[in-house]
């Protein structure tokens, strides 16, 4: 049996809308092993994206229990989730989200900042995290002067850089074109099958849902057997 | 229904433009008090009367003058009055600013000469029957809160000694040009007891104030005196009320220049602000305005928007600043004491402020509106603030 | 703060415009602050260095200025005989009593005259002022109607060059030196010889005396045997300590004056500070949601913000400062009403002055980047990526 890394255990979430609680999860429960590849899918409003978020660490469940490599993070203080999140989780957004003043290098740096590391070794993991997504040749390019393809494949660079748990994409594809999509997506295939990532990924697009090895799908905040 | 369209998106961005007026409130406020203060300098000016003439020392203003010229003076044809006036200059508890007043040994006619001091008929025969009586300003008294009977102790500097005076009469303003921060009391006085403790300083004479009949004599007049007193032991310089007042003033030519250009300044530091608001403004909204070309309105409509919306705010900000800089002219008055006899807002500065307002506004959306005017519809359309 | 400075600068160089006006209303309010704390230094500079520590000035008592005293002569002629007065190379007692006028000189470049303070003194005047240099001809020679003009005199007023001659008092005074007072209030006087100048001015009395102690420690021995005496009814003070009472008033004037606007002006200028600091944030929300969760704290995120906001104002002081140190190039005459006299004074910049407009500029931006990066801070994770 292989170890579970996210352990999800009767998980609900609402927000407030005026004086409303509107539920938007409601009593998930779901494990996701360690090197698996799995998709959310669900139509707009099911509650993929705040699931994610949970996962991320990014958000907190109202009820229930979320474990990720084993430690319950819903019992975390807002500075230890980010302490956390800095050493397990790394990010791929649909929109990039770099930042558009730092460079490729630097952009990809951001993540270490946060440990300890030296200048030296910041800068050969970097490059290594960079040649990785075939960037190498454009280290001080800045967002402005990269494709959405490469600025994606930069995101994902950095997502890797301090060598995650888990990686969280949200709509990783959605704003590329098809070869620009299938290029990342091969990207991500093979850093789940190749490294051994467990890759976590929401998305409306059939397509992108092929590369991953499972799908779950959810609907008005409930998991669909799929 | 472009006024309303302006106004509501003024309100669109709430912090930004309540920041924004907020500044402009403070900046016409500060120009306006500046401007006050320029006025306030040349004051004394104002009051000053076509038909009194100033005889003091040719040499300096800090020689005296003998006390008989008085008589001389008086001679002169076109002559109506004469009246000595000497700078007493005695400390008042101490020589702190907001003790400070002027204090004048004056003869006892002097007030014929001055018109503008209203004195109650018999305040005035108390004051020429009390030997150490005082007659004191309106604004003055209620400073320190003298009434008619008080003693008022002054140490004299010029004049060395302990002196007494006793309030006898209050003058009210004639009009908001009289100044009322002054403290006169009997040259008599003065010169009885410099005979007595300093004799080679008494019968002397600060300056005489000459009243004349006809003011358009005044420079024929002002000659004639100085002819009169040529090549004698002391020589005279005659001059209108009005361009000796002004002779201080210029000797503090560099500050009051100095206040102007600052004043000045802090306009151009708003303007800074409100073209920075505007430009932001104007940038964020692009696919909007892209969007009004694309359904037909034209590039003067957009221009309008913009410069309109930049001159509400200026309007806005400024009537308040105009307002406000009423009260706070007061407030200032009121802490500055004896330093500015006169201190009122004048219509020019008002006028000034509105002007400035207006062009802040103007210059400030005319960039962004030149702009955002000639924004190609499809550039717009796909650009993200 | 674990944020890159290179992240916080470069978003300033970003958003060009606003970053150049915002910090241009700083820079213009940290040139007035400046400016008018250079020219209370520069005041302050003139009137204390005028005057020497080890001399006494001896005045009328409860006299404010020099003009306003008078000493006898046979009061005068008493200082000779005091104790702890120092002696010339010649054995004569260093006391130089001297006699004040204020005399109407036409400006350059204006007709407005203006009160210039003409200083009768012995040859002895001169050397207790050791400040003063002559930098242009020679001393007036005793017992003629010479004259030295001190340089601001010479620059600013008509009829004062060398070989020039001024009128007043009924004569004619030839101009035969001009001096330097060390940017000392010396600097706008005329000097000539007092006996000459008592019988032109037809005056009996002497205005005040200088006197040079043998030790400045003396002095209090000194004003205590001056005290001590009932024929000598003067006040005794330092001769530094003096001048610089002369120009408090107008000192606290320029001060406060100077202060109450540059603080007024700096609420303009914080204001600007403000909004473009609040439309930073703003238009960075994803970039903040996406530095919080790749994991730095709500603390990185407002001292970004704050340091930004300061680094801005940096900016706009240090322009401000560049500008304002540039007017060291000039001196302001105006009149010190205390004296009655016209008082050139220059623009004097110190390294304190320096620190305080930074400090000052510094300020501005702390205060107006405050709140906006406050709410940069508190920012929901989630509400700021959903903004993207």
């Amino acid at each position: 049996m292989t170890d579970v890394i996210v352990d999800i255990h009767h998980v609900s979430k609402s927000y407030r809308r005026g004086g409303q609680a509107v539920p938007v999860l409601r009593d998930i429960t779901l494990a996701i092993p360690r090197g698996d590849f799995i998709a959310l899918m669900g139509p707009s409003g099911s509650g993929k994206s705040t699931l994610l978020n949970l996962i991320a660490g990014i958000d907190k469940p109202d009820a229930g229990e979320l474990r990720v490599g084993g430690e319950d993070i819903t019992r975390f203080g807002e500075a230890e989730l980010a302490d956390w999140r800095a050493r397990n989780v790394g990010f791929i957004f649909q929109f990039y989200n770099l930042m558009p003043v730092l460079d490729a290098f630097e952009n990809v740096e951001l993540p270490l900042l946060l440990t300890g590391l030296a200048k030296r070794e910041r800068r050969v993991r970097v490059e290594t995290a960079l040649s990785l997504v075939g960037l190498a040749d454009r280290m001080e390019h800045y967002p402005n002067e990269l494709s959405g393809g490469q600025q994606q494949r930069v995101a994902i660079a950095r997502a890797l850089i301090t060598d995650p748990t888990i990686i969280v994409a949200d709509e990783p594809t959605g704003d590329l074109d098809r070869k620009s999509a299938e290029e990342v997506l091969a990207l991500l295939r093979r850093l789940n099958s190749e490294m051994g990532k467990t890759i976590v990924m929401v998305s409306h697009d059939p397509h992108s849902v092929e590369s991953a090895r499972h799908v779950t799908h959810l609907e008005k905040g409930e998991l669909i057997a799929g | 229904m472009l006024l309303k369209l302006v106004f509501k998106n003024i309100f669109r961005h709430r912090l930004r433009s309540l920041l924004t007026i907020a500044g402009l409130v403070i900046a016409i406020l500060a120009f306006g008090i500046l401007q006050t203060v320029v006025d306030a300098w040349f004051a004394g000016a104002d009051m000053a009367s076509a038909q009194r003439l100033i005889t003091r020392n040719a040499t300096s203003l800090v020689f005296p003058l003998p006390a008989y010229y008085r008589e001389r003076i008086r001679a002169i044809d076109g002559v109506t009055k004469v009246a000595i006036s000497n700078w007493f200059g005695g400390i008042y508890k101490d020589q702190s600013v907001g003790n400070f007043f002027a204090q004048f040994a004056i003869d006892d006619n002097y007030f014929d000469l001055y018109p503008e001091f209203r004195v109650k008929p018999e305040q005035m025969a108390a004051w020429k029957a009390d030997r150490r009586g005082a007659l004191v300003g309106r604004l003055l008294a209620d400073q320190f809160g003298w009434k008619v009977g008080d003693v008022v102790p002054l140490k004299g500097a010029i004049y060395p000694g302990d002196w007494e005076f006793v309030v006898r009469g209050i003058y009210e303003p004639k009009d908001e040009t009289t100044v009322t921060r002054q403290f006169y009391f009997h040259w008599d006085y003065l010169n009885e007891a410099l005979k007595l403790k300093f004799p080679r300083r008494a019968e002397q004479a600060g300056v005489f104030i000459v009243g004349i009949a006809d003011g358009s004599r005044a420079a024929e007049l002002s000659q004639a005196i100085d002819r009169e007193f040529r090549n004698s032991l002391a020589e005279t310089l005659t001059e209108t009320e009005k361009a000796f007042q002004l002779g201080f003033v210029a000797q503090m030519e560099a500050i009051v220049t100095a206040i102007r250009i600052v004043s000045f300044v802090v306009i151009v530091i708003i303007f800074a602000v409100v073209a920075n608001t505007m430009a932001m403004t104007a940038r964020e909204r692009l696919s909007e305005y892209a969007t009004l070309k694309a359904l037909g309105f034209g590039p003067a409509f957009v221009a309008g928007l913009i410069v309109g919306e930049s001159v509400m705010m200026t309007a806005l900000g400024g009537a308040l600043g105009i307002l406000l800089t009423f009260p706070t002219a007061a407030a200032f008055k009121a802490m500055v004491g004896t330093l500015f006899p006169v201190f009122n807002v004048s219509r020019d500065t008002v006028t000034l402020q509105v002007a400035c307002a207006v062009a802040v506004g103007l210059l400030a959306g005319l960039l962004p509106s030149i702009r955002a005017s000639r924004v190609k519809i499809v550039e717009g359309l796909r650009y993200i603030g | 703060m674990k944020i890159p400075l290179a992240y916080v600068v470069r978003n300033l160089w970003a958003r060009k415009l606003t970053t150049l006006l915002t910090a241009g209303g700083m820079a213009l309010v940290v040139f007035v602050f400046t400016a008018v704390l250079m020219l209370d230094a520069g005041l302050r500079r003139t009137l204390v260095s005028t005057g020497s520590w080890d001399n006494a000035i001896l005045l009328r008592q409860a006299s404010q200025t020099e003009i306003q005293s008078a000493i006898y002569r046979d009061q005068a002629s008493l200082l000779d005989t005091l104790p702890h007065v120092a002696r010339g190379a010649d054995g004569a007692p260093l006391v130089s009593k001297e006699t004040l006028v204020l005399i109407a000189i036409a400006k350059k470049g204006g007709d407005k005259p203006a009160n210039v303070v003409v200083r009768g003194m012995p040859q002895a005047g001169l050397a207790l002022r050791p400040q003063v240099r002559l930098i242009d001809g020679r001393f007036f020679r005793p017992g003629s109607s010479e004259i030295v003009v001190g340089r601001s005199v010479a620059d600013g007023f008509e009829g004062t060059g060398i070989g020039e001659r001024l009128r007043f008092a009924g004569r004619a005074w030839t101009v035969v030196g001009i001096f330097d007072g060390g940017k000392s209030g010396f600097d706008s006087e005329v000097w000539g010889d007092v006996d000459q100048m008592m019988q032109a001015f037809r005056r009996t009395l002497y205005s005040s005396a200088l006197v040079r102690l043998e030790e400045a420690a003396d002095f209090q021995a000194f004003a205590d045997a001056v005290g001590a005496d009932p024929r000598l009814v003067l006040d005794v003070k330092r001769e530094p300590a003096f001048y610089e009472e002369q120009s408090r008033q107008l000192s606290q004037f320029i001060t406060i004056l100077g202060i109450v606007l540059s603080l007024i002006f700096s609420i303009g200028a914080t204001i600007g500070a403000a909004i473009t600091m609040y439309a930073a944030v703003a238009n960075r929300t994803a970039e903040i949601g996406t530095l919080r969760a790749l994991g730095f704290r709500r603390s990185s995120i407002l001292a970004a913000f704050l340091v930004e906001s300061m680094a801005l104002a940096l900016v706009g002081g240090a322009a401000g400062l560049l500008l304002a140190s540039g007017l060291q190039a000039f001196t302001i005459t105006t009149m010190n009403w205390q004296s009655f006299s016209q008082l050139a004074f220059g623009f004097d910049l110190t390294p304190r002055i320096v620190l305080s407009a930074i400090a000052f500029a510094l300020g501005m931006g702390l205060l107006g980047g405050f709140l906006p990066s406050l709410r940069a801070a508190r920012l929901e994770i989630v509400d700021a990526l959903r903004a993207a």
